[in-house]
Parts: structure tokens; C-alpha cells; sequence
């Protein structure tokens, strides 16, 4: 992990709202891990002050990928970035998948822009199994962009199965050999819990991919605190502990 | 050749930077994209005399040039400290002041106590000042008598150098200032956090759980020049000046305004490397000026 200043190569706008970043940095390219962070600097000057994280969406060569909606103004500034602008990348952070473990099939549980670091791992899983249970709102919430094998679900029914994401896994529990699966799972905090809890019930192997509101993402503001499950006197940090926690570690 | 190097008390440093408690942790994850060695010094995340685990989530949000955080002294205890920490803090050619948090004014001098016998140790830094937990701090920091009484028992046990960390949310900070003096203390720093909340517009709750949080960054650095002119203009003590600063010009803005040396905070989680960059900075600064030596800018302001 070390401070890059990287050339966007270009923005490819996904849906409406979901843009898909590219940028050449070779050094971070060699050394991520699926599930890791970077943390982004999106103006030279102090507004917005704090970098942004974003999961690594994809390794492509000497390139990355960052997937992003504009929600709000540091977002708003990346996505109008231009081609052959440089940006400051911190990175990469965080622990990333556990993939080496032995297992057959991969669930991948996803609900909105939870897909993010999902199109990475299924590169580096490509000789495992994949479903991949994929959700959101409506139907342009859904992204399937460089996933296998989508089963896509949506609130209001407007496309796939109508119900939520969780709701629609539960549908093949019987039909996967869950024995020999582990769930990989990315998404909003609730979406997290309902896996979670579905994975300590069905004692499915599980992986749980964590959001949290962080300053500086390297383990010195301690601002990205989260429960531990395991120990009642400490707090873990999402952004050197996690982001990605065995289901059993943290209190959702 | 420019003279960098600063005195707190009877304490030298190679150079005026220094980097902040609490923007630091305790040196191993900030030294993955800096040479501390370069630093001139490093101020460890608050110790207290027994493990604190801390604020519960929310603790950290964004606002206007700055951020709210309410962390809560999280920390390892003084015994996990010595055991876990310092080894690493004394392979790194910095000098090193530890930053205590306490309860009680026992706490304070039973854990100065032990750290005293630390030679790796070099002084320490009070903070009466937290903002953000319900015993100590700022009930500390609000009360002159009680920041007297900390600094004279502190003072008591130990030799090292002995900097009390004011809050600006009081009416006179100088006040403050001139009872550490008074008591022994060698230097004050300033300025903590100030009191702040934010709330969300629709569940029209607190977004940090802690209701309300400590201020910094770049937002609060006018209030943190006048703090430091304030206590400069009224008591004899070497200050070390803390708030939003960014930059070189930032820092030399500090000094001007009566600082003789300066802490690092939030720039730390943005640049970790802005320590090395302001050093570069204050020497440029210092050949246009035709400056000697750094320490000539402190307080050399012309009102």
C-alpha cells in the first residue's frame, strides 16, 4: 500500500447512475486482492477533504477498475473527471477474499452497487461453480457487469424474481451443495445481516464484505469501528480488519 | 544551512513538525508511507492507565473542510503500551511524547508514573481537553483549578517535558495557559477539538452516536491562529499550535502567530506524508525570507 498518482483512462457509464472508472496503476494492479480498497482523493483541494473508499472492482492488466454512483458531491466530482486526468489513489488496503480455502461453489450474494467487487473475484473463482445472486430496487439498480451465472431479483418485480435478494437465495438452498460452498457477500448493512444470519443457521461458509464511513483507511483515526463477535472489550476496524469479515467475526 | 530545530522547555527538536495524538495510532501504520525518522516529533494516540474500548459506531463524519469524530480514547492501556508499542517507537529516530487521557487526576499521575521510567519516552503531552468522553476531559479541561491541580501533580513525578493540551471551548484560553505555567508546565499545545454535531435531516437523529463530536481540519484553523495569538499575547510559554494545518504555509501561519512548534492532525489521514512535505516547504520559506533559523519566525508577528 503506498500513495499513487494514476492517469484515469476512461469512464464507462453502465446505467443511468453506475459508472465503471479505469485507471492505469500498474503497482496496485500487481499486488490487489478481490474485496480490497482504495482510498481516493477526488479534488486537489480541501472540499471534499476526506478521499473516498472504493472496493477494487476489477484487475485488468496494468489497469483498475472502481465502480461508483453519484450519491453525493465527492462522487459527483469523479464522475466528471476526464480522460487522462490524474487522480491520487491510496492503496491497496484492507484484506480482501479468502478464495485459496478449499470449497466447490462460490454463492456470491449481491444487492446494488454490492456487486462492486464482485467481477474481480470471479475472475480469480473461475474454476469454481458461481450463482450469483444478484438484487436491487428495480430493475436499473441491477448490474451484472462481468458476473456469471446472474439470478437477479428485484423489489418491485421489474425484472428476475420479485423479492429481495436473501429471498431469492433462500429459493435454491435445497438445490446447492451448500456443504461445500462458501457465500461471498456484498451489499447494504440489513442485506449483510439477513446473510449472515441465514449463514450461521444453515452453517454455510460465509464471507461478509463491510461498509463503513472512514477517514483515513489505514488502522490511525480508529473512526471505522464495528462490533466483534468473538471479543466483547475491543472493537475491530473495518478498514484493516475487515473489510471483509468471516460471518462469525462481527455484530452487524 | 537553515536551523530547523526548535525548543519545547529543555527539549530539542530536529524540526518544528510534529504529528498529532490521535493522527498517528502508534507509529507502525503511518510509517508505511512515511519516514518518521525525519519527523520532528511523534505524538502517541492517547494512553490511558487501563485499555478503553472506546465510542460505539457512528464515530467519524465529513463536513465543510473538516470532520467530526468522537472516538472515545480508544486505546490499549499503559501496560499493553510499553509491551506492544514502544518497541517499535524506539527503532524510529523521532522523538517521542506520549499523550495520557485520565479520569481522575490520580489517573494522571499514576500513569505518568510508570511512563516516566521509559527512557524511550522523551515527555508528555496532558489532554484535558477530549471532547468526547464523559469522565475527564473536558470536565478537566473547563476548570481552571482543575487543570492547575493536573499540571502541579503531573509535575511532581516527573522531570520529563510536560505539555498540557488546551481546549478552545472556553472563554479564555490564555487563562489556562497561564495556570500550566504557573504549575510547571514547560509548554501548552492548542487547540483540541472544538465541540461539534450534525444531524440527519431524516430520522432528524445525531449521525455520530456519540451526539456530538470533536472539529478538525482546515474549518478550524482561523479559531486555532487566534487561540494561539491569544496565549502568545498574554503568557510566556512555549506553544505548539494544532488545527486544520494543511501545508507549509499553514504551518509557518501558526508559527508567525506565536507557535514554536506544531502538531499535525487530520492532514495525517488525508496525506500521510505531509510531515516530509511542510519540512521541504518551511526550508524554501526560510531561504526566500533570508531566515537562519526557524526559530526566529515564532511570534514574529507585526500587528
Amino acid at each position: 500500500m503506498k500513495i499513487f498518482n494514476s492517469t484515469i483512462s476512461e469512464i464507462i457509464k453502465l446505467h443511468d447512475n453506475i459508472n465503471l472508472i479505469k485507471i492505469h496503476s500498474p503497482e496496485i494492479a500487481k499486488s490487489a486482492k478481490p474485496g480490497q480498497f482504495c482510498n481516493i482523493k477526488v479534488s486537489d483541494c480541501n472540499f471534499p477533504l476526506l478521499r473516498r473508499p472504493f472496493s477494487i472492482s476489477d484487475v485488468d492488466g496494468e489497469y483498475i477498475y472502481f465502480m461508483f454512483n453519484v450519491a453525493g458531491e465527492g462522487t459527483k466530482l469523479l464522475s466528471s473527471k476526464q480522460n487522462g486526468e490524474t487522480i491520487n489513489i491510496l492503496g491497496p488496503l484492507g484484506n480482501g477474499f479468502n478464495f485459496e480455502t478449499e470449497f466447490k461453489s462460490a454463492v456470491i450474494i449481491a444487492g446494488g452497487l454490492g456487486v462492486a467487487p464482485f467481477p474481480f473475484l470471479t475472475k480469480k473463482i473461475n474454476n469454481k461453480k458461481i450463482y450469483a445472486f444478484i438484487g436491487g430496487r428495480s430493475e436499473n439498480e441491477i448490474i451484472t457487469h462481468g458476473l456469471e451465472n446472474c439470478i437477479i431479483s428485484t423489489d418491485n418485480g421489474s425484472v428476475g424474481f420479485k423479492g429481495n435478494v436473501v429471498e431469492s437465495f433462500k429459493r435454491y438452498i435445497d438445490k446447492i451443495d451448500l456443504g461445500n460452498a462458501v457465500i461471498f457477500s456484498c451489499g447494504p448493512t440489513p442485506m449483510l445481516k439477513a446473510v449472515q444470519d441465514l449463514s450461521l443457521q444453515y452453517k454455510i461458509k460465509c464471507q461478509l464484505s463491510t461498509e463503513c464511513a472512514m477517514a483515513c483507511g489505514f488502522g490511525i483515526c480508529q473512526g471505522c469501528n464495528i462490533e466483534s463477535a468473538e471479543e466483547e472489550d475491543k472493537y475491530k476496524l473495518v478498514c484493516i480488519d475487515g473489510p471483509v469479515f468471516d460471518a462469525k467475526e462481527v455484530k452487524l | 544551512m537553515i536551523d530547523l530545530s526548535v525548543n519545547i522547555g529543555k527539549l530539542k527538536l530536529k524540526n518544528p513538525v510534529m504529528l498529532a495524538s490521535g493522527t498517528v495510532g502508534y507509529g507502525n501504520e503511518i510509517s508505511n508511507f512515511t519516514d518518521l525518522s525525519k519527523i520532528g516529533a511523534i505524538v502517541t494516540k492517547s494512553v490511558s492507565l487501563n485499555p478503553r474500548k472506546g465510542n460505539p459506531p457512528r464515530r467519524i463524519m465529513e463536513t465543510s473542510s473538516g470532520m467530526l469524530n468522537a472516538i472515545g480514547l480508544a486505546n490499549v492501556g499503559v501496560e499493553k503500551f510499553i509491551e506492544d508499542k514502544i518497541p517499535f517507537l524506539q527503532k524510529v529516530n523521532s522523538t517521542l511524547i506520549c499523550n495520557i487521557a485520565a479520569s481522575s487526576i490520580e489517573e494522571y499521575v499514576e500513569c505518568v508514573k510508570i511512563l516516566e521510567e521509559q527512557d524511550t519516552v522523551k515527555g508528555f503531552e496532558i489532554n484535558v481537553s477530549c471532547p468526547n468522553v464523559k469522565e475527564g476531559g473536558l470536565v478537566f479541561g473547563n476548570n481552571p483549578e482543575a487543570v492547575g491541580k493536573i499540571t502541579e501533580k503531573v509535575r511532581a513525578v516527573t522531570n520529563k517535558t510536560l505539555i498540557i493540551k488546551l481546549s478552545p471551548n472556553t472563554a479564555s484560553i490564555s487563562q489556562f495557559a497561564a495556570v500550566a505555567k504557573k504549575e510547571g508546565a514547560d509548554a501548552v499545545s492548542a487547540i483540541n477539538t472544538l465541540v461539534g454535531t450534525a444531524f440527519n435531516i431524516y430520522t432528524r437523529k445525531p449521525v455520530i452516536k456519540n451526539i456530538t463530536g470533536g472539529l478538525s481540519g482546515p474549518a478550524i484553523k482561523p479559531v486555532a491562529l487566534a487561540k494561539v495569538l491569544e496565549i502568545s499575547r498574554n503568557v510566556d510559554i512555549p506553544i505548539i499550535g494544532i488545527g486544520g494545518i494543511m501545508c507549509w504555509k499553514d504551518a509557518v501561519e501558526f508559527m508567525i502567530a506565536g507557535a514554536s512548534a506544531f502538531e499535525l492532525g487530520t492532514v495525517n489521514f488525508i496525506n500521510p506524508n505531509a510531515g516530509i512535505e511542510i519540512i521541504e516547504g518551511l526550508k524554501k520559506y526560510c531561504e526566500e525570507m533570508k531566515i537562519n533559523s526557524i526559530s526566529e519566525v515564532t511570534a514574529s508577528y507585526i500587528l
